[in-house]
């Protein structure tokens, strides 16, 4: 019982002097550490690929050295943050809320960021760093799903709608596209199909594809079941997708601009964000309520704003600069790379988060972990 | 102090028992505690259930999981497909495996089994990732035994096996005749070693006299020769079999993304975070392997052991 009390009191007491934490307002000198939980390739010092390096410069600049800690899923990232000894995570749309509402991340204070006001204005307050008027994060990157395309299975024109892999149809190679389409195979495809019928059906009242009512839900499984009967194999992994398209006689697919980009030079390949918009995700760099190394927290967010790292990291990972002047005049993204990678189409992407029980546009929605089952039966042919 | 070590010694000198169990306790706690512990707790699982309003896992105890498990058509087609498909792999590996082994056992010399040996064993050094890809070029619809049916202008014959209904598809790798091969392949050489081991232990002099009592070959080899094989054969099929019920790879990579049982625990307890359905989808593995091995219990297998 006494180790018990002294575990919970222990708890009390991170707890206590996270939650009537200020932000700081003015900054000290740097620590000489930077401890990073991030998604793999998103820190990258030029170990990987020589000219993709946005870490030594950081390093050089501020005397901070940086240690990454790579997670898999935002689950895991949660994690980390929770047990601690991290300064600063990348987090995702649905872990960022996660954080917040468990006062694992602090608030911070922009104006400690000069390159603040650099950032996308359609990002400088989004709602998933956030809250309250409070920022609790720095954006860091945004990218979305594209459909990806065989140029020469449609003859060279440019599919407008996300119906050739929902839909049997001839495509204008005249072959049917059953079992020439792929889909991804995690249950946030869900919305995908929720984000389609948004469009093509309105009278189900869809507002937000992360927040589906039962009927609007059980409608979104209906058009997934259809789409199994022509989908072959669903992907899982962006290297054995781009092996389907190479091998397996594979035309059309929702996917990532990383794989567009990588196939590009040896498949007829192009992609395009068709009219009912698109997922997407989006990132945010956030301090830990306990971070031991502040000061080296703000530098880097700076540095993540006004360095190489926004046009370099874009043109490495297939994704948009939260800060839009950095599109110009980087030789790794190219004059066009932004464009390619959809910055033009911010207003059409759905930004992932975790379908919850308890949501803002509807009633009550269907939580995630029943998509989770939902999906397994629907790829079973259930 | 000096005193307390002599009589600790002394002690310890006179206590055979002691010392055994001093040394085994740490083997001992790690089997039991660490090993068997977080296993029995995680199956436990499988008697909680998840709320269905929150996502929470509720911590009382009730058969609403397992009810769920066993009621839902998705789950029982998951269950059936992974049995059917080990099922499948354990005769196919056998079939395969027994002439191999028998071959190895009984006709080469010293120099050509340690060859044969060598070759079996192979595979097994390197990733099993990169042997399951390389399958997947091997079986695409450009790969390698495409081509070879192409050149043979034999295409019809592959068109007609794939058309089969259920286990064919749009290419090899995208069917179950596909994950049939790669998982036979894969698991083989688990297959062939305990044959092996058994047929040597067959003495000649035994077939020697089943052919002076004036039985044939084939009567010597179903009278003889493979009645005393059987356990090897068990023991082989006891790891194919539970290899491929657990195996979440394969599936992943090859097939038509329907899930096996493996894929259901792992997403179950990774993403959805709905760790009773989990446990009540890896208890399904274990029931079956226990009556398993129970059958063979009772044919003999472990009697030579």
């Amino acid at each position: 019982m006494k180790i018990f009390n002294i575990i919970m009191g222990a708890f009390l007491a991170v707890g206590s002097s996270s939650i009537y934490a200020a932000p700081i307002t003015e900054l000290g000198s740097p620590e000489g550490e930077l401890n990073i939980v991030a998604w793999a390739g998103y820190i990258e010092r030029g170990e990987t690929m020589e000219a993709f390096d946005w870490v030594t410069s950081y390093e050089k600049s501020t005397g901070c050295n940086v240690k990454v800690k790579t997670a898999g899923t935002s689950d895991e990232m949660v994690a980390l943050m929770n047990q601690g000894g991290f300064d600063i995570v990348t987090a995702s749309g649905d872990a960022s809320l996660r954080l917040i509402a468990g006062k694992t991340v602090q608030e911070i204070n922009t104006d400690l960021i000069p390159s603040w006001g650099t950032i996308d204005e359609r990002l400088q307050d989004a709602v998933w760093h956030t809250v309250d008027g409070k920022h609790y994060g720095t954006p860091y990157m945004w990218g979305s799903n594209v459909l990806m395309y065989n140029t020469e299975a449609f003859g060279g024109e440019v599919p407008d709608s996300w119906n050739v892999v929902f839909e049997e149809q001839t495509l204008a190679d005249g072959q049917s596209n059953k079992n020439r389409v792929q889909a991804f195979d995690g249950p946030i495809h869900i919305a995908d199909a929720a984000m389609y019928l948004m469009y093509h059906n309105p009278s189900l009242g869809i507002k937000d594809p992360y927040e589906l009512t039962n009927e609007q839900y059980q409608a979104s499984l209906d058009l997934l079941r259809q789409q199994r009967e022509i989908v072959g194999r669903y992907w899982h992994d962006a290297f054995m997708q781009m092996d389907d398209f190479t091998n397996e006689g594979f035309v059309a697919s929702g996917s990532w601009p990383f794989q567009v980009n990588l196939l590009r030079p040896n498949v007829p390949i192009s992609s395009v964000i068709p009219k009912e918009g698109a997922t997407g995700w989006a990132d945010t760099t956030m301090v830990h309520a306990d971070a031991e190394n502040l000061n080296c927290a703000y530098l880097w967010m700076e540095h993540q704003l006004s360095s190489n790292l926004q046009s370099d990291l874009a043109a490495w990972f297939g994704a948009v600069p939260v800060v839009p002047s950095k599109c110009v005049g980087s030789e790794l993204l190219g004059p066009e790379g932004c464009k390619i990678n959809g910055i033009d189409n911010f207003d059409k992407i759905y930004f992932w988060k975790t379908p919850v029980a308890s949501c803002k546009t509807q009633e009550s929605c269907v939580p995630y972990y029943k998509w989770v089952t939902d999906y397994i039966a629907v790829l079973g042919g259930r | 102090m000096n005193n307390f070590l002599d009589s600790f010694s002394n002690f310890a000198f006179r206590n055979k028992n002691f010392i055994f169990l001093s040394f085994l306790i740490i083997p001992l706690l790690w089997l039991g505690v660490v090993y068997l512990g977080s296993l029995l707790i995680f199956l436990g699982h499988s008697f909680f259930h998840l709320d269905g309003f929150t996502g929470q896992i509720v911590y009382e105890f009730s058969f609403k999981t397992l009810l769920e498990l066993f009621s839902s058509p998705a789950n029982i087609d998951i269950l059936i497909r992974t049995v059917v498909l080990a099922a499948c792999v354990t005769i196919g590996s056998a079939i395969i495996g027994f002439p191999i082994a028998y071959y190895m056992a009984k006709f080469t010399s010293p120099k050509v089994k340690i060859f044969l040996f060598i070759a079996i064993m192979l595979p097994l050094w390197s990733s099993y990732l990169v042997r399951v890809y390389s399958w997947k070029l091997i079986l695409a619809k450009e790969g390698i035994i495409n081509w070879f049916f192409e050149k043979l202008n034999l295409e019809w014959l592959l068109d007609s096996i794939l058309s089969t209904p259920v286990i064919g598809g749009p290419s090899l790798s995208i069917s179950y005749i596909g994950m049939f091969l790669v998982f036979t392949y894969i698991w083989l050489p688990f297959m062939i070693l305990p044959i092996q081991a058994s047929l040597e232990r067959v003495p000649n002099s035994l077939i020697n006299a089943s052919h002076d009592l004036g039985a044939n070959k084939r009567q010597t080899f179903y009278k003889v020769i493979l009645p005393l094989a059987l356990p090897g054969v068990i023991a082989g099929s006891i790891f194919t079999f539970s290899l491929t019920l657990g195996d979440y790879i394969i599936p992943y990579i090859i097939g038509t993304s329907k899930f096996f049982i493996g894929q259901a625990v792992y997403t179950h307890q990774g993403t959805a975070g709905n760790i009773p359905l989990a446990a009540a989808f890896s208890l399904v593995p274990i029931l079956v392997m226990v009556i398993y091995i129970y059958c063979a219990k009772r044919m003999g297998a472990f009697d030579a052991l």
